[in-house]
């Protein structure tokens, strides 16, 4: 592998790490490429962060990826977690920083809709030692549900929240953050958005601070515990910090180009942009480019919320036209609590959905400033290859046996790599992480409160979801009396997000052994009656054990069916290769019908044209066999060797 | 500041190939600005990097559409589909098996003869370097990729090097 993937291989500073170097006096020593998601995580390990909770999702994964590794190389002592979902990450972290120590907790944007619960409260109680609620946004969206834009909610909860546009700024704003929410005693939020999680950038490394925090939980109940009466003190106490916070001159939006600015240059009508992260480094480069970064003012907004009243009012004394660029919704826009003057995405001036990529801040820039549009360039309109599951993936196997099993049925489906199974026709629905569990009962209900015939319904979800949303889901199946098959599969890991652990691993991320949870006997717990496990490649006999839950669930006394389908990620390396490569041949018999192709959609199996045989990719082909059984006409076979 | 798009399939080697190229200007003196793809989009579907290198005191991480001076096409797909990030003047080094200018090249053919195919993205790599628009020598990248060590590291040079070969001389 290579060595420096994760820029960690040149620690030359690492002599340094011991000692108590506060983050001011950090030394620096050399220049290193970093993932943005890893430069959060020196940001934390250069603040003294004493615990950090995660669980994964795209684009914020590899913060606490980067934090085990640090952890592993450097021998820091600091709680790591990968949670069981955000919820609980938050609840964990927040207890360390109820506490006195300095704690992170980090998701992705739809994760905070599962952590809202404890974000809004704690906001509330506030917190002792510092805490940072990392949250990666997703505009595009490129691997999420929504683009929603958590700064709405760190304004929500009344919350500051950090907008980092590079990633060595959002490594600066850590340490920002951590002193911010120490200061006033209320978790700050950092939101870093794909561009900046999924870039890398080269920076000085510094060495890391000195955790050595005592935890000391000082007792008091009319906050930490507070009821009703005492929670409307807490909100006035939180409504108090924020006006301080918006006034914090190290926070407040600066004059980026106050020196280049001609005085004497005075664009009619009196305009100003003022911008936020990634969208603020388009803009600065494109008016560079455009020779317009001395003509325009530009304001730079590390902190969009919350903003200073008088900031607000300045410019509006000052400026006669205010363009508001930021992703992906109006946070700042709408503080400004102006319609004529103000210009971005509630006036239709900045487009109100997609990235704001470098060619749209292009285009919205020459339009606010009545410039010429840029000369265009024809983007193709297909969007190319679409993704697919990978050539040997153990849920292509199984999503092909529930098509045989369940002709014309429903499939509820939920969010993992096997979402893909789109593509095989046998995902139907995918709201949000353990919905496909709700939902299919929901459906069974729909058809039967009308006496209809329901559809056989068969619900997929992945072993990291179900242990994360999917386990009351079931609970609530059984006891609201739902029939249908669930299909669980399990790969072992969280594959989609890079191959994190599960609760089945049994083993803590130092290593420590912990009981490993059985998928079976937590479902037998949940209630359900039928529970088997299956190897998806062993095909014909995953095809019957779904057809014979299928049966269970629509019998008179059945009920949930439960099937297990158990194989490891092929791609995670850290599971022992659980099968026989068998090259796969294409015989006579093929007659190009394009049944594997269509049906079992394979990245191996390629199209020569009609009528013509498939070719294999030896390149791709993981010699798993299964399309062998797959062909209706034998025109595949293993090859043997010899 | 020179702009380079990667552009392939997910599991091509995209990632490495930029890599390869941005620590490479880290170690001549350059800073950097990459952006790549990641998550879903990886699971065999078409992949890009961009990539600024340069004395970046200000500097965003994508490329405009029109912008690139060198793209960096691992698949037959790739210029298709992102071959619009090219500047007019831009030069494009392809993989492909059809060999219809001097660059374009049989990159998995001349990896596979080696006994690697999956070193086809370093074969085009080291095609593109001999050119001698990149914004570094071939032997930085060379110097480069020996720094990292580890087992693969004989095949790649040679992969490496089979590009720079394979680039034909008698023009430019």
């Amino acid at each position: 592998m290579f060595p420096v993937i994760h820029g960690l291989s040149v620690y030359r500073h690492r002599q340094h790490a011991g000692r108590r170097d506060s983050a001011l006096e950090n030394k620096v020593t050399t220049r290193q490429i970093l993932l943005g998601n890893e430069a959060i995580a020196h940001g934390l390990l250069e603040s003294a962060c004493t615990m950090a909770t995660s669980y994964p999702g795209t684009p914020a994964s590899e913060v606490l990826g980067a934090l085990v590794k640090l952890k592993k190389q450097h021998d820091l002592k600091l709680h790591l977690e990968w949670s069981i979902n955000e919820k609980v990450a938050f609840e964990v972290a927040l207890a360390n920083s109820f506490a006195g120590r300095r704690s992170a907790v980090i998701m992705k944007q739809v994760g905070l809709n599962v952590a809202a619960d404890p974000l809004m409260s704690a906001a509330y109680t506030g917190v002792k030692g510092g805490f940072v609620v990392v949250v990666a946004d997703d505009p595009g969206p490129h691997s999420s549900q929504t683009e929603q834009d958590s700064r709405f909610m760190a304004m929500a909860a009344k919350l500051p929240v950090l907008d980092p546009s590079s990633p060595a700024e959002a490594r600066d704003f850590v340490d920002k953050a951590m002193r911010l929410s120490e200061k006033y005693e209320i978790p700050v939020m950092l939101r870093p958005t794909t561009r900046v999680c999924h870039a890398r950038q080269d920076m000085e490394l510094r060495s890391f601070a000195e955790n050595d925090q005592v935890p000391c939980f000082e007792k008091d109940p009319g906050r930490w515990a507070a009821t009703p009466k005492f929670r409307l003190l807490l909100h006035r106490q939180l409504n108090e910090k924020l006006e301080k916070i918006a006034l914090d001159p190290e926070f407040s939006p600066s004059l980026l180009n106050q020196k280049e600015i001609a005085p004497s240059f005075q664009p009619q009508p009196r305009s100003c942009i003022v911008a936020s992260g990634v969208a603020f480094a388009y803009a600065q480069e494109i008016l560079l480019d455009l020779g317009l970064w001395d003509k325009i003012p530009v304001y730079k907004a590390p902190m969009p919320y919350p903003l200073a009243p008088a900031f607000r009012d300045d410019l509006l004394a000052l400026y006669e036209r205010i363009l508001i660029l930021e992703e992906s919704y109006p946070v700042m826009e709408l503080q400004f609590q102006d319609r004529v003057r103000v210009f971005g995405r509630t006036t239709g001036t900045v487009p109100a959905s997609g990235e704001l990529l470098p060619e749209v801040v292009e285009s919205v820039l020459r339009g606010f400033l009545q410039l010429p549009p840029a000369p265009p360039i024809a983007v193709p309109g297909s969007p190319g290859r679409r993704p697919t599951l990978c050539a040997g993936c153990p849920h292509r196997a199984t999503f092909f046996a529930i098509k045989k099993a369940f002709p014309n049925g429903l499939y509820p489906s939920d969010i993992g790599c096997y979402t893909l199974g789109l593509n095989l026709g046998v995902v139907d629905t995918v709201l949000c992480m353990g919905a496909s569990i709700s939902q299919a009962t929901g459906f069974y209900h729909a058809y039967q409160a009308a006496h209809e015939d329901a559809p056989a319904i068969c619900a997929t979800i992945g072993d990291s979801t179900f242990f994360h949303a999917g386990i009351p889901a079931l609970i609530n199946a059984v006891v609201q009396g739902s029939r249908f098959v669930l299909v669980i599969l399990d790969n072992s890991t969280t594959a989609m997000t890079g191959h994190q652990p599960t609760p089945a691993s049994g083993k803590t991320l130092d290593g420590v052994r912990v009981p490993k949870l059985s998928i079976p006997d937590l479902v037998r717990a949940c209630g359900v009656g039928f529970v088997a496990e299956e190897d998806p490649y062993r095909l014909e006999a995953m095809i019957e054990l779904l057809k014979k839950a299928k049966k269970h669930a629509q019998a008179r006394k059945g009920g949930i069916a439960v099937v297990v389908a158990k194989r490891p990620c092929l791609m995670d390396r850290s599971q022992a290769e659980s099968w026989t490569r068998k090259p796969v041949g294409v015989t006579s018999q093929c007659k190009g019908c394009g049944f594997c192709i269509k049906q079992f959609e394979c990245p191996a199996l390629e199209s020569q044209g009609k009528k013509q045989p498939i070719r294999i990719d030896p390149a791709l082909c993981s010699g798993c066999g299964v399309c062998v059984v797959v062909c209706p006409h034998k025109g595949l076979k293993r090859v043997v060797s010899g | 500041m020179q702009q380079i798009i990667v552009s392939g399939i997910g599991g091509q080697g995209v990632l490495f190939v930029t890599r390869l190229l941005a620590e490479t200007a880290v170690a001549i003196g350059y800073s950097v600005l990459i952006s790549e793809t990641h998550g879903m989009a990886q699971r065999g579907g078409n992949v890009i990097s961009h990539l600024k290198v340069g004395n970046l005191s200000t500097a965003s991480p994508l490329i405009r559409p029109g912008r690139a001076d060198v793209f960096l096409g691992l698949h037959p797909d790739a210029f298709q589909v992102h071959g619009f990030y090219l500047k007019p003047d831009g030069k494009a080094f392809c993989n492909t098996t059809q060999q219809n200018s001097k660059y374009t090249i049989d990159a998995i053919l001349i990896a596979t003869e080696l006994g690697s195919p999956v070193s086809a993205n370093l074969v085009l790599l080291g095609f593109a370097a001999s050119s001698g628009l990149l914004f570094c020598k071939p032997e930085d990248l060379e110097r480069q990729l020996m720094s990292y060590g580890g087992k693969r590291q004989e095949i790649s040079l040679k992969a490496l090097r089979a590009g720079l070969n394979a680039y034909p001389q008698d023009q430019d």
